[in-house]
């Protein structure tokens, strides 16, 4: 009975994983396959969509921007986000729920609401500051915020930093100490979760960027598309594996990081 | 890297510093429209161990975070080793704190948990290192060095928090119900150990508890407090044995509530005299408060019915002795006498009780409504 009922479960998991699986890597490999065609119908497969990719400026360009943009956020998006939200926990409590609602509003926003926002202070900045496609690193800020927030806010929640930090206060550490030596690295796997997402939606980011006039990764590959559509392919599936293999590094660091500290080996 | 310390452990303290008095006065703390504490005023003396006990809510833990200045005093000072401390942030306070709740840092093993104090301070690694061990040794937990945390049981856990704490070698020892979340044996063994390294390290030591016999037990002076303020503060046996309040008999202690008539400086109480611990109380109705042990049994032979005899309606066996309820009629009494004797008195016997003739207290709460 038992038996059955394990084996009917396993079955069931292969069919989820089976479908599931299918319905993520049909449309790349689908992409490969379009990207890799010759440009006859007869002519053999080719990879000059692919190692096109290196050598048009442009495109170098934005991918360096995102990839630049990815990482301004992610260490703007800890800086802000985490003293404010250890800050607020420890010493002024009852502002937890509004800053967790400032934090989660501009989910409920769409992007492109959010742009006509923008666009005048992009215009300031523009003029002012500097054109730099780097200054979008202050919208993907804001756009970051409610996944990072959620992250962030389930690494805090699972530690005791009330204790934690009174006790490391009490053996005379300062408020900066506590932060970087107590509670950072016993929610290690939260931040690297919050960089992770970060990192994805930066990297996947395209209507602010494009009504902004900006051109990062997402747009340079609409663009390419218009022109060169199995180099803008190759460009999407690139971009697909290298966020794929950025990510499951994350990952893996996160949970060798708590490892070494003992974190999941109680689980 | 230097010699090798010979000198017993504990020994350092002594050189490099002398216990420290802590003064509490007029200490207030107000939340909203709660007072916490309404005037507390305490002096622990060099190197004595006070436990302040009282029901939750009575502002005992709120004392212990004022010295360790986890939260800011609404008027009064505290004072450790003759300065005032009272606005001094808590990581400038110099005081060693061992919380309820598990606290050792989770990413540290065990000795980087004792010496993290000490690297606050930038104290050299080696002396970091050694001093740790040193702690570690104090509390028994040598072996444990390298172990983190979650390897640890909630027993060790605690006592490498108190190495922790005593290692940056405090003017004074704060423990804020430290025990209470350990099981029954492990809370018996760790308090014993905790008074045993507070003697040897001869810290001035505010203890925090819920619990009455761990109060007793390990401290030099207990404070009974009830609503911020201090009701009695004394050595343990006069705690007991002398309560100035009524609330302090009836919270330290189980204790008869039995009606009787003050008249001349003594109280009768079923046609028994006993005298008064406050000789000068005013006559009329009182109910006296009369501890179970200085109750004794007799079986009533004649079957008579006294004021004096009752039913056993209830026996519980505590170890050497037993706890018997008797039902007197109008009222019950909580007896407690050696389990031997008790056999004598199964459930449903009749019994005579005789009154012990120790100075009691009373009090006129309930006297008149006699039920």
């Amino acid at each position: 009975m038992n038996r059955r009922r394990r084996r009917r479960l396993a079955a069931f998991k292969t069919v989820v994983y089976v479908v599931l699986g299918l319905f993520f890597l049909l449309p790349i490999a689908a992409m490969v396959e379009f990207a890799t065609r010759g440009v006859g119908i007869t002519s053999p497969r080719t990879l000059t969509a692919f190692t096109s990719i290196g050598s048009d400026p442009e495109l170098v360009d934005a991918i360096t921007a995102s990839l630049e943009l990815a990482v301004i956020t992610s260490l703007g998006m800890l800086a802000l986000l985490l003293p404010t939200m250890i800050w607020i926990r420890l010493r002024v409590p009852q502002m937890v729920r509004p800053v967790e609602l400032v934090c989660l509003t501009p989910l409920t926003i769409p992007a492109i609401v959010l742009v006509v926002g923008f666009a005048p202070i992009y215009n300031w900045i523009e003029i002012n500051v500097s054109d730099s496609i780097l200054m979008l690193a202050f919208a993907y800020l804001i756009l970051v915020l409610p996944y990072c927030y959620r992250a962030l806010d389930a690494g805090l929640s699972a530690v005791d930093i009330r204790t934690l930090s009174e006790a490391a206060r009490s053996l005379g550490a300062s408020w900066a100490t506590v932060m970087w030596r107590i509670v950072v690295p016993n929610m290690s796997s939260a931040v690297s979760n919050a960089c992770l997402l970060c990192v994805a939606v930066v990297l996947g980011e395209f209507t602010v960027a494009n009504l902004l006039n900006f051109e990062n990764l997402q747009v340079a590959i609409s663009i390419l598309g218009t022109g060169n559509a199995s180099v803008s392919i190759a460009l999407a599936v690139v971009s697909l594996v290298f966020v794929f293999f950025f990510l499951l590094l994350l990952s893996f660091l996160g949970r060798a990081l708590s490892r070494r500290h003992g974190g999941a080996a109680r689980a | 890297m230097g010699a090798l310390d010979t000198r017993p452990i504990g020994a350092s303290w002594d050189g490099s510093r002398t216990a420290a008095e802590v003064r509490l006065e007029e200490l207030r703390r107000v939340y909203g429209s709660t007072t916490a504490l309404d005037g507390l005023d305490i002096t622990i003396h060099a190197g004595e161990l006070v436990a302040l006990l009282g029901p939750s809510g009575c502002g005992k833990t709120t004392a212990l975070r004022l010295v360790a200045g986890l939260e800011d005093a609404d008027g009064g000072r505290v004072v450790i080793d003759g300065r005032d401390v009272t606005h001094l942030p808590t990581s400038r306070r110099d005081s060693g704190m061992v919380f309820q709740a598990y606290s050792l840092f989770p990413h540290m093993t065990a000795r980087e948990n004792v010496a993290f104090g000490l690297r606050m301070r930038k104290v050299g690694v080696a002396e970091r290192r050694r001093r740790a061990g040193e702690m570690l040794e104090l509390v028994g937990l040598s072996t444990q060095a390298d172990r983190y945390a979650h390897q640890l049981s909630g027993g060790q856990q605690q006592r490498v928090a108190l190495a922790r704490a005593l290692a940056i070698r405090p003017s004074v020892l704060l423990l804020d119900e430290p025990l209470s979340a350990l099981d029954a044996r492990v809370r018996s063994q760790l308090r014993d150990e905790i008074r045993r390294v507070q003697r040897e390290v001869g810290i001035t030591t505010l203890f925090v508890t819920h619990d009455q016999e761990e109060a007793l037990a390990i401290a030099d002076r207990v404070g009974v407090m009830r609503a911020g303020r201090l009701e009695q503060l004394g050595p343990p046996t006069s705690i007991y044995s002398q309560p100035a309040t009524p609330f302090v008999a009836e919270f330290v202690g189980l204790t008869n509530r039995l009606a009787g008539v003050v008249t001349g400086g003594a109280v009768d109480v079923r046609g028994i005299r006993l005298p008064l611990i406050a000789t000068d109380t005013p006559d009329g109705p009182a109910v006296a408060l009369v501890r179970p042990e200085a109750v004794s049994l007799a079986p009533a032979l004649d079957g008579s019915n006294g004021p004096l005899s009752g039913t056993v309606i209830a026996v519980s066996f505590l170890g050497a002795v037993s706890r018997l309820t008797i039902d007197l009629g109008d009222t019950t009494v909580l007896v407690q006498v050696p389990t031997a004797e008790a056999a004598a008195h199964p459930g449903g016997s009749r019994v005579r009780i005789a009154l012990r003739l120790d100075p009691v207290l009373i009090t006129r709460e309930g006297a008149r409504g006699r039920r």
